[in-house]
């Protein structure tokens, strides 16, 4: 047999069919579904007189659109069309027979937060959800990625996917991260190095000793941002932490067939010699902790850098970098550690996990955030702010002047009540720094958890190293 | 679905790389449970100033491009979220092919299901498209899927790529659930296979 990489093994395990011409049903091993884009799949369902086909396999919880202040569990403290969405995912969740996770649930977060936290994601499963940071799951060495509301209609109803297979790419960090490295600035430096386009057509293997020395909390971060560098997935081989990681949670195997799962676990890696069609290899040492100066996720400069003049790029990226300076209002030349914020959100599903929460505590530890800046935290769901409130986590970021606030989205897109003013500018824990993103006009520049804190203190973007 | 197959239209440029979804459809439009009406708001921030006036600069806001039907663009068209709602804004507007030297994924395979051309030339074919298109109403770009070539209103003739399954439904409106479910039994069949297998799954 010819070496396999690790996505050919999970694409071989769940082809159901394949036609003459490639085009493959995939089976969907489980399927996340959230308010925003699962309504009009299901009224297509409902139209059609379809019926969900493995409602066991079908996963909802509400996180887009909640608000994350005590209350919102009556409708009343929602705005009126976010309520409407929430009480389509209530009421479709109940009709179709799928597992929910409501507001009202202390399990409820964000999708891909709950999913992994309840034991639903696992190795060698294919995962799909109507959200593009689906890639998440890759952590877990599971093929996940994003699809449309047609596709989650598509997976309702027929439990499988319309799909070509994708292409292979390596992504190998070698060696140690330096102190005050993360996950974040791997994930993001990664992108600076091959483009937001630089993954497309392609499934990304993150490996390496860099990547084999995260936490499992860590690798979700990684993975998580594999559609900002354009690729299908992210993926990442399972190994003792993943099973760790695993083991207990409410939906993992247990028993004997706990033992038949790992065993086959072990199989998911790639053959030495397999064949990757793309190769990118960053070395750990070489990585510093990063922030976003622009508009797009591959605007990527180490903190010690200066923003950059859009005349230092080529081709279409010149008129691109002008804008997004413009958008950013910032002048080339300026250290990126003069640049002052107003705002710090912590939170989303790249970083809004326990470690990410210890990570952004360690620095705020005894300190308060500078005077008139708005800082909040919002934990990636209900257990992560349970865990965090045990561990003196909370008090912490409390005592620092931050807002605590319930699970959810939140500011990583600004559906809810949080949200930028125009002009506003935030350093954000989350994923994508779009023109309002955050809210129309506001900016933002993308850090690890421990840099959003580290600028909470200051009110500027701040290298984080000196606060250690 | 909507059928494609051939048209002959105004062609909007807008010469941007890495457009995103945001930009296509803003967030706050995403909260509707309905997939019709988001054309008036495709592009919302670029098109309308704070007080919902139209930007008179915005491509699609003067005269000669608001009947657009083909949008030539730059590369990387589409990057970002997964929502739908960006497809159903561009052919709710009436724009039923856009034409860019890349596009996002994902975006990619939802303009399919919506029935969207959406069309990956390389630069230098789409240098030509975007001039022909900044002639406004004066030129018309011929696209046709069967013979999957886009003729410029000066007669150049590009052909394109297409996957052929996607061709074919795109050509006849299909939908594809129901394709899929002609298949059962072979999901039957895999399922069965699998769950004996993978039993925790
Ligand atoms: S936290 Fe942000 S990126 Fe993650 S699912 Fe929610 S909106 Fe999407």
């Amino acid at each position: 047999m010819s070496p396999k990489t690790l996505y050919d093994k999970i694409w071989d395990a769940h082809v159901a069919h394949e036609a003459e011409d490639g085009t493959c049903l995939l089976y969907i091993d489980r399927h996340l579904v959230h308010e925003v884009t699962s309504p009009q799949a299901f009224e297509g369902l409902r139209m059609a007189g379809r019926t969900v086909r493995a409602p066991d396999k079908t996963i909802a919880v509400p996180d887009h659109n909640v608000p994350t202040t005590p209350g919102r569990d009556d409708p009343k403290n929602m705005t009126e069309d976010s309520a409407i969405q929430v009480a389509a995912l209530d009421t479709n969740a109940k009709e179709f027979g799928i597992h929910y996770y409501p507001v009202s649930d202390v399990r409820q977060g964000i999708v891909h937060i709950v999913g992994p936290e309840q034991g639903w994601t696992l190795p060698g499963m294919t995962v799909v959800c109507g959200d593009s940071h689906t890639a998440t799951h890759g952590a877990f060495g599971a093929l996940a990625h994003g699809i449309g509301t047609s596709e989650v209609e598509h997976v309702l109803a027929t439990q499988t996917l319309i799909q070509k297979k994708s292409k292979n790419m390596k992504v190998e960090i070698t060696g140690k991260l330096a102190p005050g490295v993360t996950a974040k600035d791997i994930t993001l430096s990664v992108i600076g190095a091959t483009g937001t386009a630089g993954g497309t057509g392609y499934v990304i293997e993150y490996c390496g000793d860099a990547i084999r020395d995260l936490s499992m909390e860590g690798r979700m971060t990684v993975c998580n941002m594999a559609i900002e560098g354009g690729a299908r997935a992210g993926i990442i081989a399972p190994d003792e932490k993943t099973y760790e990681y695993c083991k207990g949670r409410p939906h993992a195997p247990k028993g004997a067939a706990w033992e038949a799962a790992v065993a086959w676990w072990k199989t998911l890696y790639t053959d030495e010699d397999a064949h990757f069609d793309k190769v990118v290899t960053l070395k750990g040492e070489d990585i510093a902790p990063v922030v976003t100066w622009g508009t797009s996720p591959e605007d990527v400069l180490p903190i010690t850098a200066s923003v950059p003049s859009a005349d230092s790029f080529t081709g279409g990226k010149v008129g691109a970098a002008q804008r997004s300076l413009e958008y950013m209002d910032l002048t080339p030349g300026t250290p990126l550690t003069d640049i002052e914020i107003d705002t710090v959100f912590i939170g989303s599903c790249t970083n809004g996990r326990i470690e990410d929460l210890r990570a952004a505590a360690a620095i705020l530890k005894g300190k308060k955030k500078k005077d008139g800046l708005r800082a909040m935290v919002v934990p990636g769901s209900g257990l992560v702010r349970a865990q965090a409130e045990e561990e003196g986590l909370a008090q912490i970021f409390i005592d620092a002047g931050f807002e605590w606030r319930l699970a959810g989205c939140s500011m990583c897109l600004a559906m809810n009540p949080d949200q930028l003013a125009p002009g506003e500018r935030c350093a954000a824990t989350s994923n994508r720094n779009f023109e309002g993103r955050q809210g129309r006009g506001g900016r933002t520049h993308l850090m690890s958890p421990a840099m959003a804190a580290a600028a909470a203190i200051t009110g500027k973007l701040t290298d984080v190293r000196e606060m250690m | 679905m909507q059928k494609f197959t051939k048209i002959s239209g105004i062609a909007a440029p807008m010469p941007l790389v890495n457009i995103d979804t945001d930009m296509i459809i803003p967030k706050q439009f995403l909260k509707t449970i309905k997939r019709s009406g988001l054309g008036v708001n495709l592009f919302d921030e670029m098109r309308y100033d704070d007080d919902r006036n139209e930007i008179p600069d915005f491509v699609l806001n003067k005269p000669q491009y608001r009947d657009a039907q083909i949008l030539v663009t730059g590369e990387n068209f589409g990057c970002g979220s997964s929502r739908e709602h960006a497809p159903w804004a561009i052919a709710d507007f009436g724009i039923t092919c856009v034409i860019a030297p890349s596009f996002a994924d994902i975006f990619y395979s939802n303009c399919f299901k919506n029935g969207i051309l959406p069309i990956a030339l390389p630069q230098e074919q789409v240098d030509v498209l975007m001039n022909d298109a900044e002639k406004g109403s004066n030129a018309r770009i011929e696209v046709d899927l069967e013979a999957q070539t886009i003729t410029s209103s000066d007669g150049q003739v590009f052909t394109f790529e297409v996957d052929s399954f996607k061709k074919h439904c795109l050509m006849n409106g299909l939908d594809d659930i129901g394709l899929s479910l002609e298949k059962v039994a072979a999901i039957d069949g895999f399922e069965a296979k699998a769950s004996a297998e993978r039993p925790w799954v």
